[in-house]
């Protein structure tokens, strides 16, 4: 299998990283040599392995479902990169 | 009192409660001495003169019941610190100030130690050697331009060079018991769900576990017994009983069964590494503990498996950094363009690579493939440890496949990186402790390390073992202050 430049472009689009031609070449060459040895894996069988998900074997617990923390709204926008008190912002979305 | 910084954990904590040594004398000794080591360029940020104030606050009026009484201590920026930069490693949290403080440095502040700095790491935890880190490389104190192992390189770094008599790190693959390995320190991974990740920058979740470094094994098991708790805010925290692991160490580890997996074996392992595991079996062996031959038959499958789980979680913890709440923010025309530019500006090339695969294996038509079939393999890779679990205790292996490298060594060959991680990927799939010790060196002078590995939540057995191994070893770390001037 190999990875060409209109992959690594469709998967810039999804992982919403921008890449120019210069990087998708190099990602490319590392993908491949990486998914090249992610490869060895289907040496295995595995029809009939369950996966894997939690190492942890219990179910998770369940906790009441109460409100423990104040008012954080100033903390929580604290450390947004465009100021403003009440809310996020960003740029324009509708025309 | 000379020599402070060169004392163990233990040593301080008993000189503090001797009233001996002040806090304020012991925090000063460690900033002293980190002011003078910038060339490592173990910190990324400090808190030396808040530091120096608690200590006097400490003095003013010592609990000396704590069982942490006063001690200073870095930890690596990945936990986050309340009103303290935290920044993974990364430009995209360069700025940024949690407002909330991690469990597990909750639990080491409440039993009375003080926050010296934070220390410098690959980014995002993703590296084995610090050279993916935004703040730049770290120096080994054993060797001028060697990697001090990673991702938690500046804990290793600051612990091996005294800059700290403790630290805490993270490990997802090994980055806490490669770097050990590196700097000729104890660092113990503990058993998934011990230590709480809550307040931890995520890197793959169902792998990351947070544990301690120190000079020696006992100073290891008292720090882990302060950040080992079960923890509400982590849905994947156990509620199991948890010792008082430096009290109940112990030497005695006779009849124990110590499992040898032959498929450690590496092709191209140098000869020194299969010494000095020949050496550890032996010492076991004195130790009056039994050694049985065991095969982990999928070991060879471990790090493909690793190199599809931890990109795939990586790639959706990280999509919380888009400029928009909270980090970097790079200027777009649109939305759209603002994340892309954001997150292609923010993080590095590593963290961008490790996304991208993440993206690739999850996405429509490859999910099947790669992800689910690397959680089957996983699957076999914990079978394979509970088929051996049947028959010992613990297991013995080298901790890396070779020592230290040089900076700019293997950057440019992202797999020959991950294969450093050979020995310790498997434990972190399969949730279990591991701890590597320093055993020897090489012809170099460089440090090598042992790891072994324990059964799920018996890191007290596991301790142990490390414990009577230390006392036959009788390490001793080179460190020559080369970058004090």
């Amino acid at each position: 299998m190999s990875i060409d430049l209109k992959t690594i472009k469709h998967i810039s689009k999804l992982s919403r990283i921008s890449v120019n031609e210069k990087k998708a070449e190099k990602l490319a060459g590392d993908l491949n040599s990486i998914f090249e040895f992610i490869e060895k894996l289907n040496e295995l069988k595995t029809e009939n392995v369950e996966p894997l998900t939690s190492v942890a074997e219990t179910t998770l617990k369940l906790r009441s479902d109460k409100v423990n923390s104040k008012n954080l709204r100033e903390q929580i926008i604290k450390n947004s990169p465009q100021e403003n008190e009440d809310y996020f912002v960003v740029p324009k979305v509708i025309e | 009192m000379s020599d402070i910084t060169k004392q163990s954990l233990s040593e301080l904590i008993k000189n503090i409660k001797d009233k001996k040594l002040s806090s304020t004398e012991v925090t000063k000794a460690f900033v002293e001495r980190s002011e003078k080591s910038k060339e490592l360029n173990a910190y990324v940020t400090d808190d030396f003169s808040a530091a120096i104030d608690k200590a006097k606050r400490f003095d003013e009026k010592p609990n000396l019941d704590l069982k942490l009484p006063g001690i200073p201590m870095a930890v690596k920026d990945l936990f986050c610190t309340k009103n303290i930069k935290t920044t993974a490693g990364s430009k995209i949290l360069n700025n940024f100030i949690p407002t909330y403080e991690s469990t597990v440095t909750q639990n080491i502040w409440n039993e009375g130690a003080i926050l010296l700095g934070k220390l410098n790491c690959d980014e995002f935890a993703m590296g084995s050697s610090n050279e993916t880190s935004f703040f730049g490389n770290v120096q080994n104190p054993i060797d001028k331009d060697l990697v001090p192992g990673g991702s938690s390189g500046g804990s290793s770094s600051a612990v091996a060079a005294q800059l700290t008599p403790i630290t805490i790190g993270t490990d997802t693959g090994g980055s806490i018991r490669q770097p050990a390995s590196f700097t000729g320190i104890v660092g113990l991974k503990p058993t998934y769900g011990s230590c709480s990740r809550y307040g931890i920058v995520a890197f793959a979740s169902s792998l990351d576990q947070a544990g301690p470094m120190a000079q020696n094994v006992k100073d290891c098991a008292l720090l882990h017994e302060v950040i080992s708790s079960y923890d509400e805010k982590d849905s994947t925290s156990i509620d199991f009983k948890r010792n008082n692991y430096s009290n109940e160490l112990t030497n005695n580890i006779k009849g124990k069964k110590i499992g040898i997996p032959k498929e450690y074996r590496v092709d191209g392992m140098p000869k020194e590494i299969e010494d000095l595991w020949k050496k550890g079996i032996d010492y076991v062996k004195d130790c009056g503990a039994e050694i049985i031959d065991i095969s982990l038959p999928h070991t060879n499958y471990a790090l493909p498996t690793y190199y599809i789980v931890a990109p795939a979680e990586a790639s959706s913890n990280l999509a919380r950094y888009d400029g928009v709440k909270y980090g970097f923010r790079a200027d777009g025309e649109n939305l759209i363009d603002m994340y892309e530019k954001t997150r292609s500006e923010g993080f590095g090339a590593e963290v961008q690579r490790r996304i991208m695969i993440g993206t690739y294996v999850l996405s429509s038509g490859y999910y099947d493939a790669y992800y689910l079939k690397a959680q089957k393999v996983r699957k076999l890779i914990k079978n394979d440890f509970d088929e051996a679990y049947k028959k010992v205790d613990a297991i013995l292996t080298p901790s890396t496949p070779s020592s230290a490298f040089k900076i700019g060594e293997k950057t440019n060959d992202p797999v020959s990186m991950y294969l450093n991680d050979i020995f310790t990927v498997p434990v972190n799939l399969a949730g279990l402790p591991g701890i590597s010790i320093p055993a020897g060196h090489d012809v170099k002078g460089y440090p090598l390390g042992l790891q072994i590995i324990g059964k799920a939540f018996d890191e007290q057995n596991l301790l142990n073992i490390a414990f009577a191994m230390e006392e036959k070893i009788n390490f001793k770390n080179k460190i020559t202050d080369w970058w004090i001037k």
